[in-house]
């Protein structure tokens, strides 16, 4: 089986207008053309997979996956009824939306699958596949936007798919249904009178074509927020598809772009745009973000009932009156210390500097500020074993050690030589080992791997690490 | 024909899991109970009105979502399969209900008249929102009373909380007047919770009552502040302080309900009865009426 990969992205208006009215207005016509250009292109790539991300399908409870291998029903937009029905009847590939789950919830998101006969499915999704994929010979998966997630929580989303789409070998397609602007005007109008809503919409539309058009989805990616604010309606908390399609092509800059179509729906803007990961040539990326990989959120809202005001709120109860003690990290000569690291269970800094050497204190997946166990801890206060994921802590170990790595001014292809300690070695090298390829194996520090009894706090891993800083 | 009549107005909220927690026969999943406080607060405020004679329940529900105009059903029936899209795994209910298109229409021209981009909704595929299923099937599980419903504006995402209370307040004053020359007695209800910040997490049974909790204590001090000013009667106070309350509990009143509630009862300055109030994923929900009945009963 050959690897998957995104062999094209498309991002695609959300309005049913040019499903149910292309021949009303000639941007709606453009607009269909263009979705019909876009089928054709999809059809000549020989893929096996749609992935739809729709801003249309709001979630609450973590992002929700269509599971239903065919879901039928008769789709009716709750402003635009008087345009008409679309009914549809898709192919969904249940197999990847049940992994695709699996993998959301092995990096730390909440995730479910929906199959429920007569599900609603949404406008935008219902737009996209009906004339994106009018036989439905491709498979389809569609995901949810959840309303309350940020750019980690949707960034590690994306990473998720990409996990499966590589795991099954996909040729796959990713495309969000979305407005650029989404402000539609708010009296009824004739459809011959349809444009942008305003000039200095239209004027940022402008904007984010021109970066696109260039292959710059990363760089639209990083304006998320305040494209947000200056062009959409405050709906959601940001401009959040173009963090999913900028993580689904690798958060690139120098893919070969090319608008289709730009015109207006309602006033709102709406484009047909092809992303090629061809390399373009462009620029790379001017600036970053984090680029976070397992989502360690605010998410335990249902257990947050014990009372707060007698304890440290920044570490919870069981780890104070059960785990030992923490400790400030000491400062000395070469100390290097981050708020961004698990505080110390003794004496000592995060890591110490000599000369171009920097040698780092024992790093377990503990989180700063919650003391909390990704993965889970191996045991409860009585000592009694829990159940709990190696690659979801080795994954968070080895973004502690990115963390005291870049406080120190390094970065992690400095990172020479590794000892990592196990406390099961039978149990977890195999998830260790997975988790070590797809991150500091590829740096390529040399690496020595020990059993051992137990250690301070109730983690399964620990890496001990030092880096030659101007290698 | 004699001047129409609003007998009650009501704070019916429609969290799905009302219905699933009862397990009428026409939703498919299957609970253990669960949110009792609400269901009882439900029981009562049914109990309440069981004697009270009229002809129709109007209903504002945030789930019917437009951005251009208001809208109204505008067919004298609909049945279908209502899934609820966030919580698919507890709302499955086959719905079948009739509308008072003439009280729709009515409403729908005195707003239009009034100014207000309005709209009647007359394809037969439309789909009903589960808000006005939920509450419909809580207020009035035999569905035997004609429904008119009117969609959630969402000036508030486009403008403000200050413009959309504009709107609503003006829509709530044409809703009267279409009802008092309409010569029917009417229930007006609001579809909507207080405070609105849900949990991110479901229990793995999702009526375990042990983790039912407000999100924090901000937002129960702001639901306790706004259900004191129903129940001595201080509306006014709740208009006033809309823009705050909308935006600090992150309230449901952003979809117009609460506002045209309050507008259509004009300012009522007689207490409201509070039936019950709890939690619900987080979010704060009151059940209440004003029992208009006994506060003006010279014919308006």
């Amino acid at each position: 089986m050959s690897e998957g990969n995104i062999v094209a992205s498309f991002v695609v208006p959300v309005h049913p207008h040019p499903v149910l009215a292309p021949d009303q207005n000639p941007g709606w016509k453009k607009l269909r053309e263009a979705f019909d250009q876009a089928a054709e292109t999809i059809r000549g790539l020989d893929v096996d997979l749609m992935i739809i991300y729709s801003t249309t399908w709001p979630s609450i409870i973590g992002h929700q996956i269509q599971s239903d291998p065919n879901p039928e029903w008769v789709m009716v937009d709750h402003d635009f009824h008087d345009l008409g029905s679309i009914s549809y009847s898709f192919n969904i590939d249940q197999d990847f939306a049940h992994a695709w789950d699996s993998a959301n919830k092995k990096r730390g998101l909440q995730s479910r699958c929906v199959n429920y006969k007569g599900f609603p499915i949404d406008v935008g999704s219902v737009v996209a596949l009906t004339l994106l994929n009018p036989d439905n010979k491709i498979p389809a998966v569609i995901v949810s936007s959840n309303v309350y997630a940020n750019r980690s929580e949707t960034t590690v989303m994306a990473k998720a798919c990409l996990d499966v789409v590589k795991a099954q070998g996909k040729r796959a397609v990713a495309i969000t249904a979305m407005s650029l602007s989404n402000r539609m005007f708010t009296d009824f109008i004739e459809p011959s009178e349809d444009k942008i809503h305003s000039l200095k919409d239209h004027e940022w539309n402008q904007k984010i074509l021109e970066f696109l058009s260039q292959g710059r989805l990363e760089d639209v990616g990083q304006l998320s927020r305040t494209i947000q604010q200056q062009i959409r309606v405050q709906k959601v908390v940001a401009f959040k598809p173009m963090w999913w399609l900028s993580a689904m092509n690798g958060n690139r800059n120098d893919l070969t772009g090319d608008v289709m179509a730009y015109e207006a729906i309602h006033g709102a803007g709406g484009a047909v745009i092809h992303l090629d990961p061809t390399p373009s040539g462009a620029a790379d990326k001017e600036y970053d973000e984090e680029d976070v990989e397992y989502f360690h959120g605010e998410r335990g809202v249902l257990d947050a009932v014990e009372d707060a005001t007698e304890i440290d709120p920044k570490v919870p109860k069981e780890q104070q009156e059960n785990g030992p003690e923490l400790w400030e990290p000491t400062q000395t000569a070469g100390s290097v210390n981050t708020d961004a690291a698990p505080k110390p269970v003794g004496a000592y800094p995060h890591a110490r500097r000599v000369g171009d050497m920097l040698y780092l204190s024992g790093v377990g997946p503990r989180q700063p500020g919650t003391n909390s166990i990704p993965g889970g801890p191996i045991h409860d206060e009585n000592d009694e074993p829990l159940d709990y994921d190696i690659r979801a802590q080795t994954h968070a170990v080895v973004e502690n050690v990115r963390r005291v790595v870049e406080e120190a001014g390094g970065t992690m292809d400095q990172i020479v030589d590794v000892t990592t300690f196990l406390v099961d070695m039978k149990r977890d090298f195999a998830g260790y080992n997975e988790v070590w390829a797809e991150t500091l194996g590829k740096v390529g520090p040399t690496r020595t791997t020990l059993a051992i009894d137990a250690l301070p706090t109730p983690i399964a891993v620990e890496m001990k690490v030092i880096v030659h800083l101007n290698n | 024909m004699g001047k129409g009549k609003i007998v009650a107005g009501c704070l019916a909220p429609h969290p799905p899991h009302l219905v699933y927690a009862e397990n009428p026969p026409q939703n498919e999943p299957v609970a253990e109970g669960g949110w009792e406080q609400l269901r009882w607060g439900y029981d009562r405020l049914r109990a309440s009105l069981q004697d009270i004679e009229y002809d129709a329940i109007v209903v504002l529900s945030p789930h019917w979502q437009t951005y251009i105009g208001t809208h109204f059903l505008g067919l004298p029936h609909f049945k279908g399969l209502s899934v609820d899209p966030v919580f698919p795994n507890l709302f499955r209910y086959n719905y079948d209900l009739n509308i008072d298109v003439d009280l729709a229409k009515a409403i729908h021209d005195e707003a239009d008249a009034a100014g207000l981009g309005v709209k009647m909704m007359t394809n037969p595929d439309f789909r009903v929102d589960y808000g006005t299923i939920v509450t419909g099937h809580m207020f009035n599980p035999s569905w035997d009373k004609p429904l008119v419903v009117i969609s959630s504006n969402r000036s508030r995402q486009y403008y403000s909380v200050e413009v959309m209370q504009d709107m609503m307040i003006e829509l709530g004053k044409v809703t009267r007047r279409a009802i008092e020359a309409s010569g029917k007695r009417v229930v007006v209800i609001a579809s909507n919770s207080l405070s609105h910040r849900h949990f991110t997490t479901e229990s793995e049974v999702p009526e375990d009552m042990s983790k039912e909790h407000i999100t924090s204590h901000a937002m129960h001090l702001w639901d306790m502040r706004i259900i004191d000013y129903m129940v001595k009667g201080e509306t006014q106070r709740i208009l006033d302080e809309m823009p705050e309350f909308t935006e600090q509990a992150i309230a449901e009143s952003d979809g117009g309900a609460f506002s045209w509630l309050l507008s259509t009862l004009d300012v009522p300055d007689y207490p409201a009865i509070l039936h019950g109030y709890g939690t619900i994923i987080g979010t704060g929900n009151a059940i209440v009426e004003w029992p208009c009945h006994k506060y003006e009963e010279a014919e308006v």
